[in-house]
């Protein structure tokens, strides 16, 4: 009975700090999503944490309009799909090779892409800015000439770094399934191609679900490569056309706030849609098999 | 001795097809396809994440303005290193800042995750709704991240409106004040960590076998001291995880700060130097390859873990 009502105290802190904490968690998000409904005014006169008078899409459509973060939200998703697919292709390609035709190289070459996955991307910027401003590209890609300042660039880092991740987590997720499958092909007279196309995509589809949900959230959410490799404005991702909205001496922070929430609510309704997918990409990498 | 021997006649096997006795036997289109499916991704990786890295070592050794061609880079040595450390007053405060991040990180954000984790893990009533509370911000930019706070922390904020800090007098500046700003961020930059680490370590709970509690619970143990005892000690692999990716998320800190102030007044980090000195208003190359060189050092001790964990048991 002791260890009954030693439980039931458990029970109750447990619930108590994790009710605290959710709230931490929420209530920025929820006040945020707040401000976006209120006209600036009104918080101007009567302070941030006054009652509401009235709501309104005012903000939002301010927004999306005259700040044009539609076009912003559109060139997030112009960098990150591309991005995506070509690094899970990529990816399931070599991952393929290393598991199925194993050689003394292939756990160098894993090695290769961990650690380039986890170096820091400042150690990169530097020349891959100046390597950029030198490699020639046709003028329908950008008009001066340069990959520097083009989304094909913004792509290219994004599908280079990732691959190391990704070539991580699909090797190591094939290595779990058994070889016979691919055997039994083998003996009919498949060839590479086939047995890559035929037998290991189908058999990767889980992961690359996973992988895809996860990644498509982290080269949405980059901020830095885009403020590195972009110039102009209008070629920005929303995450960095955000502060755009951010006057030089006058923010009007209720628009600032619509502008966040479009920003964050399609990687929320990913995230709420897809949340196995999210989850099981994140801890692929680290609990392996 | 072999080895060289072998090489040559590895090279002639395409020529003369099959018969030879290695393991796999490849047709000419094969070993097209497999070239292509090792040689695009790794061209592409080595590229434009080896390549660079390796030039910014370089780099770090030099004088260049930028503005010439390859020609104007002059070799220094360790020039810039000396001057780093002796001339720039920015550079105190990042590796302050960097180090007060890893340790806040490390001492209570990431054995809060863990916490939680153990709480979740208890399968309670609305855990569900918790879980996913936790995981907001890992789906979040920290871009927007920087704005959801700065409504709270801001001088007309949230905050300082429940303090009762509403005029302009008493207002407290949480962002400006350069001996406040880097605990608001860091406070901010947990709320994201935490809920990192509570999923890592939730989904690695998850493994554990269920016989090793039970044990434990015969033998009279607590719920508290079976995940103290045996739980955490059992999960090796997960905890080594945590601290490799505690001490990569804590050096790379660029996004929170440059967002909430361009990383200046009190928030340097090693990550905005390097940005400064690249595309702020002075650009000396030289400067800002030796801080990222600086971050590739530290860097270097969590990555080699990492990959000895991964690696070092043969492929398990």
């Amino acid at each position: 009975m002791v260890t009954g009502n030693k439980s039931k105290t458990g029970q109750r802190v447990a619930i108590g700090v994790l009710s605290v904490f959710s709230l931490i968690w929420v209530l920025p998000i929820a006040f945020t999503i707040l401000q976006s409904f209120r006209p600036f005014s009104d918080v101007v006169t009567k302070g941030v944490m006054s009652w509401p008078n009235h709501l309104t899409f005012d903000n939002y459509i301010h927004a999306f309009v005259q700040s044009r973060m539609w076009l912003f939200f559109f060139n997030s998703v112009e960098v990150a799909i591309p991005a995506v697919v070509l690094t899970l292709f990529l990816a399931s390609m070599i991952a393929f090779v290393l598991s199925r035709y194993e050689s003394r190289f292939s756990v160098p070459m894993l090695m290769l892409f961990t650690a380039g996955n986890l170096l820091p991307p400042q150690l990169l910027f530097i020349p891959l800015f100046r390597i950029y401003l030198k490699i020639h590209v046709p003028h329908f890609i950008n008009s001066n000439g340069v990959l520097y300042d083009t989304q094909l660039g913004l792509i290219l880092v994004h599908v280079a770094i990732q691959l190391g991740f990704a070539t991580f987590v699909l090797t190591n997720f094939l290595r779990t399934i058994p070889k016979e499958i691919s055997e039994s092909a083998l003996v009919d007279g498949a060839n590479v191609w086939n047995h890559f196309f035929r037998i290991i995509l189908p058999l990767l589809r889980p992961a690359l679900a996973s992988l895809g949900v996860l990644m498509t959230t982290w080269i949405y959410n980059d901020f830095f490569w885009a403020i590195v490799l972009l110039k102009t404005g209008n070629k920005r991702p929303i995450t960095a056309a955000l502060s755009n909205l951010q006057g030089e001496f006058n923010t009007d922070y209720n628009l600032l706030a619509a502008g966040a929430c479009m920003a964050f609510i399609p990687t929320l309704l990913v995230f709420f849609a897809m949340r196995r997918h999210f989850v099981a990409g994140l801890t692929l990498g680290s609990t392996k098999g | 001795m072999t080895s060289v021997i072998d090489q040559p006649q590895a090279a002639s096997a395409p020529a003369k097809k099959k018969k030879k006795k290695g393991s796999h036997n490849f047709s000419g289109s094969d070993r097209v396809t497999l070239g292509a499916f090792v040689g695009l991704p790794t061209i592409l990786h080595v590229l434009f994440v080896w390549v660079p890295a390796v030039c910014t070592i370089l780099l770090s050794f030099t004088f260049w303005d930028g503005i010439g061609g390859l020609k104007n880079i002059k070799w220094v040595g360790f020039t810039n290193y000396r001057q780093v450390f002796t001339l720039d007053e920015n550079l105190p405060v990042a590796i302050r800042n960097n180090i007060l991040w890893l340790l806040v990180f490390a001492l209570v954000a990431s054995p809060l995750g863990i916490l939680l984790a153990y709480y979740i893990d208890k399968n309670l009533k609305g855990t569900q709704l918790y879980q996913t509370s936790f995981y907001l911000p890992l789906v979040i930019s920290l871009a927007v991240t920087g704005i959801i706070w700065d409504n709270v922390f801001r001088t007309d904020g949230v905050l300082n409106s429940i303090l009762g800090n509403t005029n302009a007098d008493t207002a407290v500046s949480w962002l400006g004040d350069p001996h406040k700003n880097i605990w608001v961020v860091l406070f901010i930059a947990s709320w994201r960590h935490i809920g990192y680490i509570m999923l890592l370590y939730l989904a690695g709970m998850k493994s554990v076998d269920p016989s090793l509690r039970e044990a434990s619970a015969i033998d009279g143990a607590s719920e508290w001291y079976t995940f103290r005892k045996v739980i955490i000690p059992s999960l090796r692999p997960v905890n080594v995880i945590i601290v490799v990716v505690t001490i990569i998320e804590s050096l790379r800190a660029f996004d929170l700060v440059f967002i909430l102030n361009r990383g200046t007044n009190g928030l340097q980090t090693l990550g905005v130097l390097v940005y400064d000195n690249i595309q702020g208003e002075g650009t000396r190359i030289g400067w800002g390859a030796t801080y990222a060189t600086l971050l590739f050092i530290i860097c270097l001790g969590p990555i080699m873990v990492y990959l000895y964990q991964n690696f070092s048991k043969g492929n398990d």
